[in-house]
């Protein structure tokens, strides 16, 4: 076994410190030694975007972090996104929409889209879908997941403000 | 008649639907209630749970396809610092998981699967392994990254045998025997139909045309991967399993059986599950370790699959070969069909189903939408060095399907006629219809949806786009599949198969509680499809309830009296008839004893507003307030003494559900427009209908989320996704690198429109609506794709269809045409 190291982690705005294997996978540590199993692991390869979370504002595979790499940076996680127990406008829209089935991809998908909203507040139908392929879903054939980040984007950036 | 209604993309979900209400919530788009939780990271799935003391299991799996085991070592493994326990076959000596059927030897030839590969056997071998991924020990560790290690301590020993990866390879001559009970390594062999004198139909038809297909070899591929935690509870004497598995009782069986427990001393119990499409099922080996694993230690155990035993190690489906003719009259009537099915089916029958599911479904079902007057088929599985198979969203529907649109469109070329048209010469259009194969089909839409959908893609301009591509020398193309899909096989059915297990019956449990809301069981397992939902609707209808007081239960043996779980699109049809059924008795009994208490007949009350009420204008004298669900809930609980004689105290019923005949058949029309790209030979989808037909849809969007996330995975059998094996059974995807799986990028946009023949028996008029896009998709794109290299004159039976194949296709026609044209 490995030495083990002292890492601090700034999840959703709390700062945790954790004494981990160099080895062990950010997602681990969120999932595991932190308890916020709202992020999810569907594949450790980095291909299907389960465990997609928000790295200093910008989608980052939490299955290809070191837990370690992740000292000092800012970690947002689905958690996050509801923190008085309200479902977010993005939230609310995945459930208007029928955007999900059995769940297990859209922690990783809410997070992808808060990436590219944050990022690109105007983002086109076709901008959406070619942002969302970035990751798996088994169960609902992307459509209804398109729509409902499309209606938040629509919502949040009014046709005025599209460039 | 079928009623018309549609509901146009992109904002399908929340429009309220005009059509299938038969109550308050049946027929609505009533909000999942599964939702919040799962949109806010607070679901609990398998690998959420956490308990003190819990273990982390991995196994030991086999690196050869096909081999004498000689040695299974652990020695190495067991002195690995961390490491708690490793057991082999030998350490546990556990049963087989046997599935059977009751047919004979020459028709059938059961393969026990042992939880663990290597148990010493009779003549002191250790028996052989059957494929890469076989499970040969359970290694047991406080962390989850020191089991990996230690697994690489283990040693194994074998004497390599010839691997069989191929159904020709297993029928050759002399080829190695994957099980020496199986000559030739045919597990099953069954000629289901053979009509009389359909050899000269044949040669008299005036057209005959053939077909040949194979279908790659697919991973069902939830999101999440199986997974199970057990744990021995001492105070309540009982092996507490946690697991995945769209059939809760079943497991529950088998991992009595295996660790010869009584059932009684074993509970399954379901948490969320990300997903199953058929892979969970069935019962896999890796839980009843973990159960056995646990029992042993007394400790808790948890095992999570990684994705690269998911893809190799799990559970497989869908490779089969057919040889299918079709004879026609001149105006393209099909007067014969003779089919012969080949699945390949890997290592193991799987439990409960065996083997034989996907050729019995093929053999059964192969006429499909169409009249049919003769019919034979001989349907075999064959087994081979690769992982087993377990019944995949559509068993060999998609197949059987594809290869008959296939052969209506070979006819049309053949006689010079329209393709749709010719389906329309065909398709079944009165109903009840009992057809060469024995089955009845209840009413469906088959002529209406496949006119709509025509019409659509007309509507559209898609055939005016067609025209000016080829004009321009792109290649566009417009295929169809038109199908039915038997949903809701009830005991009758699944007997009909010979199964010595059968499924069908749902059985539901109702109670009130003294706040007059209620809590219903399920035997059903929702593993995304919103059952906590769509019972709810069911029976909040009947007992006139906000669909907020039904709490629906399910997955926990211990709480739901028994059930099959959720497969073969049976939850709706049967399950929602039980929850139905239960809340009508349960009705029954809350007017029984108001009538006793206001001193009046039940058949002057009834349900309504969260009470039982007099029904205006019965007379009769009834308070008009009646009394409301918690006035009774609190004489049936808490004063008793006010019941009649004969009542017993509290408010509760049991009800269950069959279905007597032979199900009910939901339908539907695919329409597919794609275009070719002849650098690459990729197939671009530029337009996709679908008009399905299943009833009465209980909850609309929940039915086009089935419809659209089945078409996704009937579009990824047709383009994408197939797990090879080379010459050695080493299978090809080791990670989602190599098994393709289509994003938002490959996954069109689907447009749906509906139909609604309601089911003639069931509680809401509702049939199965989970597995009919995966079965439509294929064959539309397929006949989509042929279309498009219509120029060409070449014609594809096979899926996935390989980029490489359409490219070939279409140099080759080029170089011909710049040839006769020079
Ligand atoms: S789990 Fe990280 S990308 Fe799949
Ligand atoms: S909703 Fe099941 S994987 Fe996306």
């Amino acid at each position: 076994m490995s030495e083990r190291q002292l890492v601090t982690l700034t999840v959703n705005g709390v700062e945790h410190e954790l004494l981990v294997e160099p080895r062990r996978t950010l997602v681990d540590a969120l999932r595991h030694d932190l308890r916020l199993t709202g992020t999810h692991v569907g594949c450790e390869h980095g291909v299907c975007g389960a465990c997609t979370v928000l790295v200093d504002g910008l989608p980052a595979r939490a299955c290809l972090m070191f837990a370690v790499q992740a000292e000092g940076r800012e970690i947002s996680t689905v958690e996050s996104l509801s923190p008085d127990g309200r479902l977010n406008d993005l939230q609310q829209s995945f459930v208007d929409h029928h955007g999900l089935q059995c769940g297990f991809c859209t922690p990783g998908m809410l997070m992808l889209a808060e990436g590219l909203l944050a990022e690109r507040p105007a983002a086109g139908r076709e901008e959406i879908r070619e942002v969302v392929a970035a990751n798996l879903c088994r169960c609902t054939g992307y459509q209804s997941i398109v729509d409902a980040v499309e209606a938040c984007a629509r919502a949040r950036c009014p046709q005025e403000e599209r460039s | 008649m079928p009623q018309g209604a549609d509901t146009d993309q992109p904002d399908a979900g929340h429009r309220a639907p005009s059509f299938g209400s038969t109550g308050r919530y049946v027929g609505a788009a009533v909000p999942r209630r599964e939702d919040p939780r799962l949109v806010t990271g607070r679901g609990r799935f398998l690998d959420d749970i956490a308990v003190p003391g819990m273990l982390h299991a991995q196994f030991v799996r086999s690196t050869i396809a096909h081999a004498r085991l000689l040695e299974v070592d652990l020695t190495a493994v067991r002195a690995l610092p961390g490491v708690v326990a490793a057991y082999s076959a030998a350490d546990l000596a556990l049963g087989d998981i046997t599935a059977l059927l009751d047919r004979p030897l020459e028709e059938f030839v059961p393969t026990p699967m042992p939880v663990l590969s290597g148990a010493p056997q009779a003549d002191g071998s250790l028996g052989k392994v059957r494929f890469v991924g076989e499970p040969l020990a359970i290694v047991v560790a406080a962390d989850p990254y020191l089991v990996e290690d230690a697994l690489e301590l283990a040693r194994v020993r074998y004497e390599a045998l010839p691997a069989i990866t191929s159904a020709e390879g297993a029928m050759a001559q002399g080829a190695a025997l994957v099980h020496d009970e199986a000559p030739g390594n045919v597990l099953v062999d069954v000629s289901m139909f053979a009509t009389e004198g359909i050899d000269e139909v044949f040669s008299d038809a005036h057209t005959v045309v053939e077909v040949r297909s194979s279908t790659g070899r697919q991973n069902a591929l939830p999101l999440e991967t199986r997974g199970a935690l057990a744990e021995w509870d001492e105070r309540a004497g009982q092996l507490v399993l946690d697991t995945c598995t769209q059939v809760p009782h079943q497991v529950r069986t088998v991992t009595a059986g295996c660790l010869g427990l009584a059932e009684r001393q074993v509970r399954v119990r379901v948490p969320d599950m990300g997903g199953g499409f058929g892979i969970k099922c069935v019962v896999g080996r890796e839980e009843i370790a973990v159960a056995a694993a646990a029992q042993r230690l007394r400790r808790p155990v948890k095992w999570i699959e990684d994705r690269k035993d998911a893809l190799t190690a799990s559970f497989l489906a869908r490779e089969q070969q057919y040889v299918a003719r079709a004879a026609f009259d001149r105006e393209g009537h099909v007067l014969a069909l003779d089919a012969d099915v080949v699945c390949d089916m890997g290592a193991y029958s799987c439990y409960p189903f065996t083997a034989a599911i996907e050729p019995l479904m093929a053999s059964g079902e192969m006429p499909s939408v169409y009249r049919v007057p003769a019919y034979r088929v001989r349907g075999r599985s064959i087994t081979s060095n690769k992982a087993p198979t377990a019944p995949y969203r559509g068993v060999s529907r998609p197949q059987y399907v594809m290869v008959m649109e296939r052969l209506m469109e070979r006819a049309a070329r053949v006689l010079d006629l329209d393709p749709v048209e010719v389906r329309r010469r065909n398709v079944i259009t009165t109903f009840p219809y009992t057809g060469v194969n024995h089955i009845t089909y209840d009413p469906g839409s088959y002529l209406e949806s496949l006119d709509l959908a025509e019409q659509t893609v007309r509507d559209e301009g898609w055939y005016d786009v067609q025209a000016a591509a080829r004009a321009e020398g792109r290649f566009v193309g417009i295929g169809y599949s038109c199908f039915s899909e038997r949903t809701g096989y009830g005991s009758g059915a699944f007997a009909k198969r010979r199964m010595k297990v059968v499924p069908g019956f749902d059985i539901s449990e109702i109670r009130m509680d003294l706040s007059g809301t209620v809590t219903v069981t399920t035997g059903t397992q929702s593993h995304g499809q919103g059952h906590e939902t769509t019972m709810a609707q069911i029976v909040a209808d009947k007992l006139k309830l906000d669909v907020a007081d039904v709490r629906v239960e399910q997955g926990d043996t211990d709480r739901v009296l028994y059930g099959w779980g959720s497969f073969a699109s049976r939850s709706a049809v049967i399950g929602g008839s039980a929850v139905g059924a239960a809340a009508g008795k349960l009705e029954v009994k809350l007017r029984e004893l108001a009538a006793h208490l206001l001193g009046t007949r039940p058949e002057v009350l009834e349900l309504r507003d969260g009470g039982v009420r007099p029904i205006p204008h019965a007379g009769d004298g009834v308070p008009p307030e009646g009394l409301s669900f918690t006035q009774l809930a609190d004489v049936a609980y808490l004063k008793s003494h006010l019941l009649a004689k004969e009542t017993d105290p509290g408010l509760s019923a049991v009800a269950s559900f069959d279905v007597a005949g032979d199900g009910t058949f939901s339908n539907a029309t695919h329409a597919c427009v794609v275009e070719l790209d002849p650098g690459t030979g990729g197939t671009r989808i530029l337009r996709y209908v679908c008009v399905e037909d299943c009833g009465v849809a209980i909850n609309p969007p929940i039915v086009e989320g089935q419809a659209r996330g089945g078409i996704a995975q009937g579009i990824a059998g047709a383009l994408f996704e197939q797990v090879s094996y080379d010459a050695n059974g080493e299978p090809s995807c080791a990670s989602f690198l190599d098994y393709k799986v289509p994003t938002a990028w490959e996954t069109p946009d689907v447009l749906i429109k509906h139909l609604e023949t309601p089911c003639l028996f069931t509680e809401t008029g509702a049939k199965g609506a989970g597995e009919g896009g995966t079965i439509g998709a294929p064959a539309a794109v397929l006949n989509a794709v042929n279309d498009a290299l219509r120029p060409t004159g070449v014609e594809l039976d096979d899926t996935p269809i390989r980029p490489e194949v359409v490219h070939r296709s279409l140099q080759v026609t080029r170089s011909a045409a710049h040839g006769s044209a020079a």
